[in-house]
């Protein structure tokens, strides 16, 4: 369980020097109790407080960093079992596994499919994060053939290196020293082998057993031969066991701060079925997995898993929100159509897309609504004929075209009139309901006015 | 250090509801645990996916999800037949969207003839709905449900603007009922009480906490059929105790991602796959939240799904 203030307080000097920048050792206390201040901001404390406290304060769920540069992906940290209780931290990293048995040819076309997965959704870049080498054959040569190509193709993405045998995996890492792979694993038989490799290497160790009892006991293993960072598989393979033991897992780390099993959580989700596949991985973003292996990323189905992701992982308190402000699409003139909408995040990517799409230089006016999409914002008088019009009014859009026109959403047609009313000398007109109804909507207006 | 399996005993539990008739019949809700944790409690019944089908033809839905079914929805009977007969399913939605205003605008009695035509070939579970126009529907579900009468249906939607009229209807006519709020815990609430205060039995009421597609607002009802679910169980709620539906199909075929072509997408992938992957995973997700009662459309995602649900019980 994690420390109270009062108990931190407890082991601390006591001796209010403001050292750590706090006016008291309670305050500090309590701030170390919020996890908003790190210990070693008191020089004074004791060894043995150090200790207590060092044990106590770590997050329940120990971070690990896969991968190095602006590739990297952080997992771990959580806090929570439910998202609404507070936001999922570090988003489950999607590998592709590519077996060394496959020929070099598709070695490498897997690795091109990994380094064009990139999608563009709401303004977030979403992609394939890692790929899991796996030592299919059980052959040192051709592993540490299939890592080469990885290596030499795709030298930014973070690896993951799976193989029982030390020496696969020793061959294997050598290729990506520095670069903080994962080698996947150190099992009963081999773990003192396997920590050795990732002591070396400065690698992270993927822990593999059957069922939670022995996992615990092969991680506290693993770091008794000094190796602290670990991600782990408890051998789950049905989808029951998926959530059986991540549930389990989660519980114990969070509610209990159970040690042995606060680590991040691999889920092989590979399927025959590329949709089957899609769901199991489901479970797995949504039930606490932190790396989810998959045996094939078309696009479509990236699409669905990024997707879900991003919304598994946003903060369930504060929608995602952009700035209020006119945005201009191909450089507009003063004769260039103006429409407007509010700034929920996906309702303006969604919107600035189709307009984007309908290849008319357009003027975007984004209305501060809270992070709500038009309807919700509707409904909740956030977006009115009365604000409607001060937003127009005050945004200086008057300066810079000549006509008077804007277009709402179809869906708030119900507003034309009242706006009409506020906004002296503006014509409103009712746009599509759907955005995707924009293109043909202004191909239609353009058309009426030759 | 000794693993200890933190497993949770909860002091509430979701009422099962079986509907239909004779061999049939299929029952639904009953655990005494969040979804699939059979390894803490009881999991008694698995949820259950129903087909949704019109009263008229599906020309609102995109082509792709259209296909499956283009011999046969120029009319609900022949579809019903098909879904029972060929796609083996285990219980079927009739939605009356033909009698909202904006469209066909047909009559409660015209409903009330599908509902009786769909009910004689068909021999599995019916869930019925109207067309989510609170006016209208009052009037066709009335309509609807003595067409249905003691054939052991589920009606619904009743909203807060015309539970009464159809309370009153499911319970003159011996059916189950679908209770829908707006995406907020509390509302699904106070709508259990107004209904159950009215005398319907809280053993026949099914939550809609209402649905939304895969980035399409899917968190939120996510997180509102989790809280759902844990107030059942972990408070012993008692108004929340219903089984939950999450009716997703027309809300996910009628986004972009499974509508798109792509030639116009190039960046997303074959638009046939991206549209059942859509409803599919947007399905899974609801049932990891809380959900035992799904409407669908497309077979193939249907077919998923069942696999998966296998592999979790
Ligand atoms: C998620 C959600 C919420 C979330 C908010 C999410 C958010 N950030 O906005 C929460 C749970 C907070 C919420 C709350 C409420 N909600 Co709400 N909510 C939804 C839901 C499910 C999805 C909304 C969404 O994300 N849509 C996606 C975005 C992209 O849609 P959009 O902004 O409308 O944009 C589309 C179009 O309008 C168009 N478009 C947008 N801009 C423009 C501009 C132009 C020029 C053009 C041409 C087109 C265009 O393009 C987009 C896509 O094609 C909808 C139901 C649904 N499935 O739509 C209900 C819905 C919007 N909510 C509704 C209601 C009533 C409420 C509440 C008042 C009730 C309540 N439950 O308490 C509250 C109010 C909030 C408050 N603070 O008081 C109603 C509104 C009914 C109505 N017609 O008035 C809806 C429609 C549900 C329903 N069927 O009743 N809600
Ligand atoms: S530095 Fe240490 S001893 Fe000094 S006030 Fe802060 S906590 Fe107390």
């Amino acid at each position: 369980m994690a420390l109270t203030g009062v108990e931190i307080f407890k082991l601390l000097p006591k001796t209010n020097c403001k050292k750590c920048g706090f006016p008291t050792c309670l305050a500090f206390a309590m701030k170390l109790a919020q996890r908003q201040a790190s210990l070693d901001l008191c020089p004074d404390v004791s060894e043995e407080a150090k200790q207590k406290l060092g044990e106590a304060s770590a997050p329940p769920v120990r971070p690990i960093v896969l991968g190095v540069g602006d590739r990297a992906v952080k997992m771990g940290e959580e806090t929570v079992l439910f998202r609404h209780e507070k936001r999922f931290v570090n988003p489950c990293v999607f590998a592709l596994e590519i077996k060394d048995t496959l020929p070099e040819a598709d070695v490498s076309r897997k690795v091109e499919e990994v380094l064009d997965s990139e999608i563009d959704r709401v303004g977030q870049k979403l992609r394939i994060d890692a790929i899991a080498i796996i030592n299919d054959s059980k052959d040192v040569g051709k592993f540490e053939a299939a890592a080469k190509v990885v290596a030499t193709k795709a030298p930014g993405i973070p690896v993951m290196i799976c193989a029982a045998n030390p020496q696969a995996a020793e061959a294997a890492v050598k290729l990506f020293a520095d670069k903080k792979p994962i080698i996947y694993g150190a099992d009963s038989e081999n773990a003192e082998a396997m920590a050795n490799i990732a002591k070396t290497y400065k690698a992270t160790l993927g822990v593999t057993a059957r069922g939670l009892d022995e996992l615990s006991n092969l991680t506290e293993k693993v770091k008794s031969m000094g190796v602290e960072d670990m991600v782990i598989d408890s051998g789950a393979g049905k989808a029951k066991e998926i959530l059986e033991y991540n549930t389990l897992i989660r519980r114990a780390a969070i509610k209990k701060n159970f040690k042995p099993l606060g680590y991040p959580v691999i889920t092989f989700a590979q399927r025959e079925d590329s949709l089957v596949e899609a769901l199991i991985s489901v479970i797995g973003v949504a039930k606490y997995s932190s790396i989810i292996v998959l045996s094939s990323i078309e696009k479509w189905k990236n699409l669905a898993l990024f997707t879900l992701r991003q919304n598994i992982y946003t903060d369930p308190q504060v929608p995602m929100q952009v700035e209020q402000k006119i945005y201009r699409f191909r450089e507009p003139t003063p004769d260039s159509p103006l429409f407007i909408t509010t700034n929920f995040s996906l309702t303006y990517f969604i919107v600035s897309g189709e307009v984007e799409n309908s290849k008319v230089p357009s003027y975007l006016a984004v209305m501060d609504c809270e992070g709500l999409s038009v309807l919700t914002a509707w409904a909740a008088g956030k977006f009115t004929a009365g604000k409607i019009a001060q937003f127009i009014k005050e945004s200086s859009i008057e300066n810079e075209i000549k006509h008077r026109e804007l277009i709402i959403p179809g869906y708030v047609a119900i507003l034309s009139g009242a706006i009409e009313d506020k906004l002296e000398g503006w014509k409103i007109t009712v746009g599509p309901r759907e955005a995707n109804g924009i293109p043909a909507f202004l191909r239609s207006r353009m058309a009426s006015k030759q | 250090m000794a693993f200890v399996p933190p497993k949770e005993t909860y002091s509430g539990k979701v009422y099962s509801v079986t509907i239909g008739t004779a061999s049939k019949e299929v029952t639904f809700g009953g655990e005494n645990v969040l979804p699939f944790h059979s390894f803490e409690g009881l999991t008694p019944n698995s949820p259950i996916i129903a087909y949704e089908i019109q009263d008229v033809p599906p020309t609102d839905w995109p082509e792709n999800v259209q296909k499956p079914y283009k011999d046969v929805s120029n009319d609900p009977v022949s579809w019903a037949k098909f879904c029972q007969e060929t796609l083996k399913a285990r219980a079927i939605a009739l939605r009356l969207i033909g009698t909202h205003p904006d469209r066909e605008n047909r009559s409660p009695e015209d409903a009330a003839k599908t509902v009786r035509d769909v009910l004689s070939v068909i021999d599995m579970p019916l869930i019925i709905l109207g067309s989510n126009h609170a006016e209208k529907d009052a009037s066709v579900l009335v309509a609807a449900a003595e067409a249905a009468k003691d054939k052991n249906c589920i009606i619904g939607k009743a909203q807060e603007a015309n539970y009464k009229t159809i309370i009153a209807a499911a319970m003159a006519n011996n059916l189950k009922l679908i209770a829908m709020s707006e995406l907020d815990i509390n509302l699904a609430k106070q709508l259990n009480i107004l209904i159950t205060q009215m005398g319907f039995d809280k053993e026949r009421l099914i939550t809609d906490p209402m649905c939304s597609a895969l980035g399409y607002g899917l968190e939120y009802t996510y997180s509102v059929m989790e809280r759902i679910r844990l107030a059942a169980l972990t408070q012993n709620d008692m108004t929340m105790q219903p089984p939950m539906i999450g009716d997703l199909g027309m809300y996910v075929w009628k986004v972009k991602e499974t509508q798109a072509g792509e030639t116009d997408m190039p960046q997303w992938g074959s638009a046939e796959e991206r549209g059942i992957i859509w409803e599919a995973v947007t399905a899974t997700a609801l049932l990891l939240a809380g959900v035992e009662l799904l409407i669908m459309r497309h077979p193939k995602a249907i077919n998923a799904l069942e696999q998966v649900m296998e592999e979790l019980i």
